[in-house]
């Protein structure tokens, strides 16, 4: 053997031990070195987290009625995962799964299209990467079918959940609020909100289920399952089991909310013309939310399984007048006369005598326009107790009028004393009440202030009108434009002045005033209450699962009439001979008042281009109040006519007069109900 | 009569004798290696394909277990040979390999797992002719340049020019596979066998220059397949396309990375149960060793595969005829390349390229060649015994 050769073998050798070497150096790399890491990346490739959702807590009433309540329900869902994997998008199953439910196709794939911009409902408003729930309503065949022919549905599930079930239908629909799945962007906006939510799970959006949110919802569980490649299920890795959400116990009383209900239904079936109506019943002592209810409504199960798209449609168009929206607590409304409590402790509160008369004309003369009383009825020299029961405008016209002037007229004078808009806010009016439920309405108390703030908002655009006009208009009608141009330049001129009409007609609740129906309850349980403002509360107790109290929600005291108690009897006084000798006594004829005196003050308040808001604010039993229930019917006429009558039903369905009552004496309970360990419920 | 019996009884016991005294002259620590990756592999095997293969709980092992059977027989067969008649059969093997490799271009070829290298023999047995050609044309271009100038220790021109063309034939047919694994494999052994045949430097390094233009005319000719370019782009950045050709060799990183220190144990191997891995009794079974042995279990198959080789190289040392060695290296810097490349590719250092582990990989074919190759080893390392 030569050298050379050896050379070469020597040169292969070394080859192969290198190579070894470096095969040994990189395996340590891999496998000692980053071995943890790999272990870490190959774990999450070969498990997968599948959400346990949690059982939403129960909405009970003051007895333990339930208004909420959950319902084992077959719901079939689809993996967009797995979908996307497939190479037709899933377009096979899709229709194999659209002819065993029996739905086009097209529907279903609306359904689970995410939602944009551009892509309106019916569409996926979750996350992408959890199971859309493409059928809720299924039957235990239709379910079946999938199941068992798996090969036939990749990624198609079908399983029992629990979804929402509402016994009372549409009552109290808007105060209860609905459900939907969380999105994306909520869940990017809220970093906490990640780990307790998935994609398939929802959200409160309204009412209750959204403020108490985070108590009901409750915590979903956590599978971890081995899968393989193809995503098919190895075997169970660990399992953290849900905690179901706590259940909120609220102040309502379901029979008392069901008379509200029906009163409005049938204030607005006497009223065609009628297009919403609210009603309220506070508990005068506590300030808790007896019955919050607001007309039209809607059966809140249309949420439940994905609202189809014409439901949607239906929910949100015009014709079906927003029944979404709760006109308790988020309209705003001209109080009209109902306002004048207000108005009489502002007077009394400026020093205008308590027990004075004062002179009751058909008609006043203030800033060269003639203001009159209804129907320009004259009264002669009446008393305020007089002026409340029948209704007089013309004495709150002057003193609005004469505290006008005192403090400095159209100009004004620094710091105006504005007794009328003061006590107006003392009341809680102009701002919002704080009651538990979202989106509530602050309502508008115009005053000095509030003007000069609008001028400074809207004269640039006035000013610019008052230049151009209204071509747009003049097209069309050129009197009407020109009309508007010259209040264009009235407002671009003069807009911050005050004008001594404004005042007066905020002291009879018309103007620019607005209120809700809600801020007018709280006002009237405060003045005939103890005098003190209270920000309402429907929520009453949060009961943990194993029956613990979690927290006990009282209405907070946010202010104080600002008038002794001797005022406020005298006016509740006078408000409890309106149903018997008053404004409303056509309404109240033949009502037994030795069982329960009501008291009250009706209300009716013209809008320009409709019908008069029909008002009725009360409270009963007149001498030691326990309730306030107001009534508002948008576009009822007058108050004595519409809401004087629902209001009347309502205090004949809580106290069982010539029917059953609601409230066994009148009396709702002192406690929440005890929820035992086990989920039974005592009241 | 009873002198026939007695003559044929004495040829069997001559047989038996040169058998054992064959045996007992073989290198001990190649045959161990062997004996011990074969014992591995299968349950490698068994392991990757029980979960799913045919729905029984053996999965392929049965019929690896039959191929190795095969395998060891055919080791027998030629390790015991005179190692002089392989210079004998080697163009008979050769031609063999040429008409079988051409069948595979004819209807008879078969597709499996994408790769048109195969000939179905029926009952679910397939040939693939490119594993038996890497022996063959070991054989061959030893044959070719074993024959030196006269006096001196260097092939002759024609020689060279000879085995350029016998190497270029089969690279042409596994071409039209197309197969670039396999090509790869055979111009290693040309250059393994051209190295060791005493070419002056000055030749090599023009082969080398042709070799290296060769392969930049292929780049820019678009001859590979898009592919095949991917693969190689994966392998720069793995990143590109974590879905795609980078999955491979990210999973298989997984797969061995969190086999940690001491691995999972036999059977436990989540990413093999859950058949993360392509191809993982095949090309990818080093995945299954890397995650359920570690890397105690995985630097073993290295060592015992190292072994191999050494033991291989130390044979071709010791060889003193010319055509021995180059077999010998031929059957080395194959075995090499390609226990390099496989590993490798498992573990990021190189890109993918389908060839499969040796004495380890599941593959009938495969599996007889290496034990063919691992038989001329001894059979060459008895002869060179026998001349002490």
């Amino acid at each position: 053997m030569k050298s050379p050769r050896r050379t070469r073998l020597l040169v292969l050798q070394v080859l192969l031990v290198s190579m070894l070497a470096v095969l040994g150096v990189r395996l340590w790399q891999v496998q000692v070195v980053r071995g943890a890491e790999f272990a870490a990346a190959a774990n999450e490739t070969r498990t997968r987290n599948v959400v346990i959702p949690a059982v939403r807590g129960q909405i009970l009433d003051s007895s333990g009625r339930p208004l909420v309540r959950n319902r084992a329900a077959l719901v079939v869902s689809i993996d967009p995962a797995q979908f996307g994997k497939m190479k037709d998008g899933g377009r096979a199953v899709l229709e194999r799964l659209a002819a065993v439910l029996g739905e086009p196709v097209e529907e279903l794939r609306k359904r689970i299209r995410p939602c944009g911009p551009n892509v309106s409902r019916p569409c996926w408003p979750g996350s992408p990467y959890h199971p859309i729930p493409i059928a809720q309503r299924v039957t235990k065949r239709q379910a079946l079918q999938i199941l068992e022919r798996q090969e036939d549905f990749p990624g198609v599930t079908a399983e029992v959940q629990a979804v929402r079930d509402y016994p009372n239908r549409w009552h109290a629909a808007q105060v209860l609020g609905y459900l939907q799945p969380v999105t994306q962007e909520e869940l990017d906006r809220k970093a906490e909100l990640k780990k307790d939510f998935s994609g398939m799970d929802l959200v409160g959006r309204d009412g209750l289920e959204a403020v108490y949110d985070d108590y009901l919802r409750g915590k979903p569980g956590e599978r971890r399952i081995g899968v393989d490649r193809m995503g098919k299920v190895t075997g169970l890795e660990s399992q953290v089991p849900p905690q179901p959400g706590a259940t909120l116990i609220t102040s309502i009383d379901a029979k008392v909310q069901a008379v509200v209900e029906e009163a409005l239904a049938e204030a607005m079936r006497k009223k065609p013309k009628a297009d919403g109506a609210a009603g309220v019943v506070l508990d005068v002592r506590t300030g808790r939310v007896i019955a919050l209810a607001s007309r039209p409504s809607y059966d809140p199960t249309v949420w439940t399984g994905g609202i189809s798209g014409a439901e949607y449609e239906r929910l949100m168009s015009p014709k079906s007048g927003y029944p979404l929206v709760s006109r308790a607590i988020k309209g705003e409304y001209a109080p009209g006369s109902t306002f004048k409590v207000s108005s009489v402790a502002a007077m009394v509160k400026d020093g205008y005598p308590l027990k004075g008369k004062y002179n009751c004309p058909g008609s006043v003369m203030i800033g060269g326009r003639s203001f009159s009383n209804f129907r320009g009825i004259g009264m002669g020299v009446i008393d305020l107790h007089t002026a409340l029961l029948k209704s007089c405008d013309t004495i709150f016209y002057q003193a609005a009028y004469e505290q006008w002037r005192r403090d400095g007229g159209i100009e004004g004078k620094p710091n105006p004393s504005e007794p009328m808009s003061k006590m107006a806010r003392a009341l809680g009016f102009g701002s919002k009440t704080g009651i538990d439920l979202p989106g509530e309405s602050p309502g508008r108390i115009p005053d000095r202030a509030w003007k000069k703030e609008l001028w400074k908002r809207t004269s640039k655009e006035s000013c610019a009108r008052a230049k151009t006009g209204y071509p747009e208009v003049a097209k069309t009608d050129p009197p009407r434009a020109a009309f508007l141009k010259r209040l264009a330049y009235e407002h671009c001129v003069d807009g911050y002045k005050f004008w001594p009409g404004e005042a007066a007609n905020l002291s009879i609740g018309q103007g620019d005033v607005l209120v809700t129906p809600l801020q007018l309850a709280v006002a009237y349980a405060a003045i005939v209450g103890d005098g003190k403002v209270r920000s309402p509360r429907v929520g009453w107790a949060i009961v943990a699962p194993n029956g613990k109290v979690i927290k006990e929600i009282t209405p907070p005291v946010i202010g104080e009439v600002p008038v002794p108690a001797h005022v406020r009897h005298y006016i509740r006084r006078a408000l409890s001979h309106v149903p018997s000798d008053g404004t409303a006594a056509g309404a109240f004829q033949g009502f037994p008042f030795h069982k329960v005196n009501v008291g009250g003050k009706t209300g009716t308040a013209e809008v320009y281009g409709k019908e008069d808001t029909s008002w009725f604010a009360s409270f009963a039993p007149a001498e030691n109040p326990r309730f306030v229930v107001v009534v508002m019917v948008s576009q009822g006429g007058m108050g004595a006519e519409t809401a004087a009558p629902a209001v009347r039903r309502i205090y004949e369905g809580i106290y069982g007069i010539g029917r059953k009552p609601a409230l066994p004496n009148g009396r709702p309970p002192d406690r929440p109900p005890v929820i035992a360990p086990d989920g039974t419920v005592t009241p | 009569m009873t002198r026939a019996v007695a003559a044929q009884r004495r040829s069997l016991a001559g047989r038996a004798l040169k058998v054992r005294s064959a045996v007992r002259q073989m290198d001990c620590a190649l045959l161990v290696s062997v004996a011990l990756l074969s014992v591995i592999g299968a349950l490698l095997v068994w392991s990757s394909t029980r979960t799913w293969a045919a729905g029984s709980p053996t999965g392929l092992v049965n019929k690896h277990l039959l191929n190795l059977v095969i395998g060891w027989v055919l080791f027998a067969v030629v390790a015991t040979a005179d190692a002089r008649k392989l210079q004998v059969y080697a163009p008979l093997a050769y031609l063999a390999s040429l008409v079988t490799l051409g069948l595979v271009l004819t209807p008879l070829g078969a597709t499996i797992n994408g790769s048109h290298s195969w000939i179905l023999l029926g009952g679910g047995f397939a040939f693939q002719p490119s594993e038996t050609a890497k022996p063959a044309l070991i054989l061959m271009l030893a044959m070719l340049l074993h024959r030196p100038v006269e006096g001196t220790d260097r092939p002759r021109g024609l020689d060279v020019v000879l085995a350029l063309v016998a190497t270029a034939i089969p690279i042409m047919l596994v071409l039209l596979q197309p197969d670039l694994g396999t090509t790869m494999v055979f111009c290693v052994i040309l250059v393994g066998v051209l190295f060791f045949s005493g070419l002056r430097k000055r030749w090599l390094a023009l082969l080398g220059l042709a070799a290296a233009a060769g392969a930049v005319a292929v780049w820019a000719m678009d001859v590979l397949k898009p592919y095949q370019v991917a693969r190689f782009t994966a392998f720069v950045n793995p990143d590109v396309d974590p879905r795609g050709v980078g999955y491979n060799s990210t999973q298989a990183l997984i797969a061995i990375g969190s086999g940690e220190l001491f691995g999972k144990g036999l059977f436990r191997g989540g990413q093999t149960m859950g058949r993360f891995v392509p191809e993982q009794h095949t090309d990818f079974i080093f995945t299954v060793a890397g995650e359920e042995f570690g890397f105690v279990g995985s630097i073993a198959v290295v060592l015992l595969l190292g072994v191999v080789l050494l033991r291989g190289l130390r044979i071709a040392r010791m060889c003193e005829d010319r055509f021995g060695m180059m077999v010998a290296t031929g059957v080395v810097t194959w075995l090499g390349f390609q226990t390099f490349i496989n590993i490798g590719m498992t573990i990021g250092i190189m890109p993918i390229t389908g060839l499969p582990l040796p004495f380890v990989s599941y593959g009938g074919t495969a599996t007889f060649a290496n034990m063919i190759a691992v038989g001329m080893l001894q059979a060459i390392h008895v002869r060179a015994r026998s001349f002490r």
